[in-house]
C-alpha cells in the first residue's frame, strides 16, 4: 500500500483536476495556469536531471523544447489540420485523440536526438565550456527554424488549435489538461525510476567525481549520452504540449530567456531534488501569475527574488534533499523509489 | 602465464619523459611494492595501467589480453581495481550507494529495464545489493552503510575506498599510497587490512607507498623508480641496502 500511495494520491489529484475542469469549476484562466504548471514541472525536473544530478550546466534547455514543439506540431497539423503549405489533413479528425500522444512522443524522440548535439561534446568538456555549447545549440535551433520557410520562419507556426478542436469534437472533455497531466506523470515516473536505479546513480557519481566513476566501471560516456537524451526528450514533450496549449509557436518563444526560466526553476527548487523541482515549478508559475498586475515591473521583482534567494538560501528550497528526507514522517505514507 | 605484463612502457607528456621503458611482470597472488621519490612517475604508471593514459610506447597485457585502447571502465571490468592517493569517494552518497555504483559493469540491464522495472532489473538490483552487503560485512563496515563518507573519519574513508575497489572483485588491486594521511594507529590497521585481503581473497596487490614501514612489512618484492626509470628492484632487504635507492631518496654525499 505504502509503495503505491504516492501514485494513487497523484492519480486522484489529476482526476479531480480533470473532473473539475470538465464540470466547469475552474474558469479557463485557472485551467491555463494549471496547464503551465504541468509544463513547467516537466521542464524543471528534466533540466534538474542534467544540472542537478549530473552537475553539468546546461543553459539551452529551451532548444529541445523548441524542437519538440515544432516537430509534434508539424505532425499533428499535417495529419489533422488544414494548412496552407502542408495541405489538407491526411487522416479523419476522429483519430486525433489516438494520434496526438504519438505526435508528442515523436517530438520528444526528435528532441532527444538533437540532445546528442550536446551529449557528444560533453564527453570531453564540462563546466563552463559545455554551458557555452548548450547556448550555442539553443541559438542554432532557433536560427535554423527562423530560416525554414516551410514552418513559417520567424512568423511562427499555427494550426494546432484545429487539432485540439478536432479532439474535442470526438469527445468533449478537457483533452489538453489530460495530456499535460499524463505528460507530467510520465516525466516524474520515468525520472524517479531512473535516478533511483543503480544505473541512474551513476549520474550522481559523475557529478561528484567523474574520474572515480570512470575507474569504478561506470561507462561515463554512455551515461552522459543517455542522461542528456532523456532530459532533452522530456523537454521536447513539454514543448509539444506547450505548442498545443498555446496553439501557436514562434522560434523566439524558445530563446535564451525561456532557458533561463527553466534554470531559475531548477535553482529555486534545489539541485538534484526531484520534489524540489516540482515544488519550485508550481511556485514559480503561481508567482508569475500573482505578479501579473505589476506588468513589466514583474521582471524587476522576480530577478530580485532570485537575488535574495541566492543570498539567503543558495541551496534552493529543498537543497539536494527530497521531501521525504526533510519530513521523515512522510515515509510512513509513501516511499521514494 | 603472468597476470600483468608491462613491456618496455614509455610515456611522454610533450618533452617530459614521465615513464621510460618500465617493465614488470606480476604473477597471481603476489604483493608487490612500487616506491620512488616524489615525481618519479609512480602514479603515472598506475594511470597507464588503469587506462587513463595510453602509453606512448610499449604495451600492457592483463591476463593475456592487451589493454591498449581500452577505456578505464573497460579495464576495470577486466578485473583491475584501484584506489587513489587522495580519497575519491562520492562524498554525498551513502557508503552503500558508493559500493552499489561500483557494480555498474555487472548490472546487466539496459536503461529501459530500469524504466519498466523488469524482472531482469529487479534480479540484478537484488544481486548488486547482496554483493554490497557481503562486502560491507567482510570489511567490517556494515554499521556505516547508511552514513555519508564525508562524515566518517579519514581512516574509515580509506577502508570504504578499499572496500569499494574490492567489491569489483578484481584480480589485481592497485593501491595508490593507501597510508597517505593516516595516523600511526590507522597505519597499523591498514597493514592488517591489506594483509587480510591478500590472505583471504584470490588477489594480486600492487601498491605505491611512501611509508617504508608499510612497504617493508607487506611487500614481497619491491621496484624502485626515479625519473620514470627503474633504478632498483628486489626483496625489501635488498632495496633497503641498495646504494642507488639511498642516493635517489637522500641525494649524494658530495657537494
Amino acid at each position: 500500500m505504502r509503495k503505491y500511495s504516492l501514485n494513487i494520491a497523484f492519480a486522484v489529484g489529476c482526476l479531480l483536476i480533470v473532473a473539475g475542469a470538465q464540470a466547469g469549476l475552474f474558469n479557463l484562466y485557472v485551467q491555463s495556469v494549471i496547464l503551465f504548471m504541468g509544463i513547467n514541472i516537466i521542464l524543471s525536473s528534466s533540466l534538474n536531471l542534467v544540472n542537478g544530478n549530473m552537475g553539468e550546466f546546461s543553459c539551452g534547455h529551451a532548444a529541445f523544447m523548441c524542437v519538440g514543439a515544432y516537430v509534434s506540431s508539424i505532425v499533428t497539423v499535417l495529419l489533422f489540420a488544414q494548412n496552407k503549405i502542408l495541405g489538407a489533413p491526411l487522416l479523419p479528425p476522429d483519430l486525433a485523440p489516438f494520434f496526438f500522444p504519438i505526435a508528442i512522443i515523436v517530438g520528444g524522440v526528435v528532441a532527444a536526438l538533437v540532445g546528442i548535439l550536446v551529449a557528444v561534446p560533453s564527453f570531453k568538456t564540462r563546466g563552463d565550456y559545455l554551458a557555452i555549447i548548450t547556448i550555442a545549440v539553443n541559438y542554432m535551433v532557433i536560427s535554423g527554424i527562423e530560416n525554414l520557410d516551410i514552418v513559417g520562419g520567424p512568423r511562427g507556426f499555427m494550426g494546432m488549435k484545429q487539432v485540439v478542436y478536432a479532439m474535442s469534437d470526438v469527445v468533449d472533455i478537457p483533452w489538453m489538461m489530460i495530456w499535460t497531466l499524463l505528460g507530467t506523470a510520465f516525466t516524474l515516473w520515468i525520472l524517479r525510476r531512473y535516478i533511483s536505479s543503480t544505473y541512474g546513480k551513476g549520474v550522481n557519481a559523475i557529478c561528484q567525481d567523474e574520474i572515480a566513476a570512470e575507474i569504478m566501471s561506470v561507462n561515463t560516456n554512455k551515461i552522459k549520452l543517455v542522461t542528456f537524451m532523456l532530459s532533452s526528450g522530456l523537454a521536447g514533450i513539454a514543448g509539444g504540449l506547450f505548442a498545443h496549449v498555446i496553439g501557436y509557436v514562434n522560434p523566439q518563444s524558445f530563446n535564451i530567456l525561456k532557458s533561463t526560466e527553466c534554470l531559475v526553476m531548477v535553482y529555486l527548487g534545489g539541485m538534484g531534488s526531484l520534489s524540489g523541482s516540482v515544488l519550485s515549478a508550481v511556485l514559480f508559475t503561481l508567482m508569475l501569475e500573482a505578479l501579473r498586475p505589476l506588468q513589466i515591473i514583474k521582471w524587476v521583482i522576480i530577478p530580485l527574488i532570485l537575488v535574495l534567494l541566492m543570498q539567503f538560501r543558495p541551496e534552493g528550497i529543498m537543497g539536494n534533499k527530497e521531501l521525504s528526507d526533510v519530513f521523515p514522517k512522510l515515509r510512513r505514507y509513501f516511499t521514494f523509489k | 602465464m603472468s597476470l600483468l605484463k608491462i613491456d618496455e612502457m614509455t610515456q611522454r607528456f610533450g618533452g617530459l619523459q614521465a615513464v621510460s621503458k618500465f617493465e614488470i611482470e606480476l604473477q597471481g597472488g603476489e604483493l608487490v611494492g612500487l616506491i620512488g621519490p616524489n615525481g618519479a612517475g609512480k602514479t603515472t604508471i598506475f594511470n597507464l595501467v588503469s587506462g587513463f593514459y595510453q602509453p606512448t610506447e610499449g604495451g600492457i597485457s592483463f591476463n593475456g589480453s592487451n589493454t591498449a585502447g581500452l577505456k578505464p571502465h573497460q579495464v576495470t571490468s577486466m578485473g583491475i581495481a584501484r584506489t587513489f592517493q587522495n580519497i575519491r569517494l562520492w562524498h554525498d552518497m551513502t557508503v552503500m550507494d558508493n559500493i552499489r555504483i561500483a557494480q555498474h559493469y555487472r548490472k546487466g540491464y539496459s536503461v529501459f529495464d530500469a524504466f519498466l522495472r523488469t524482472k531482469k532489473y529487479r534480479d540484478s538490483e537484488k544481486r548488486i545489493e547482496n554483493i554490497a552487503w557481503e562486502m560491507l560485512e567482510a570489511m567490517d563496515l556494515k554499521e556505516f552503510a547508511h552514513e555519508l563518507p564525508k562524515n566518517l573519519p579519514y581512516g574509515l574513508q580509506r577502508r570504504v575506498e578499499i572496500a569499494r575497489a574490492m567489491s569489483i572483485k578484481p584480480k589485481l588491486l592497485l593501491l595508490d599510497e593507501p597510508a597517505a594521511g593516516l595516523n600511526s594507529a590507522d597505519v597499523e590497521g591498514l597493514i592488517k587490512l591489506v594483509r587480510w585481503i591478500h590472505d583471504n581473497f584470490d588477489i594480486t596487490i600492487w601498491m605505491i607507498e611512501h611509508q617504508m614501514k608499510v612497504v617493508m612489512s607487506l611487500c614481497q618484492y619491491i621496484k624502485c623508480i626515479d625519473f620514470g626509470a627503474t633504478i632498483a628492484e628486489g626483496t625489501p632487504e635488498q632495496i633497503q641496502n641498495d646504494p642507488t635507492v639511498i642516493k635517489a631518496y637522500l641525494g649524494d654525499d658530495t657537494i
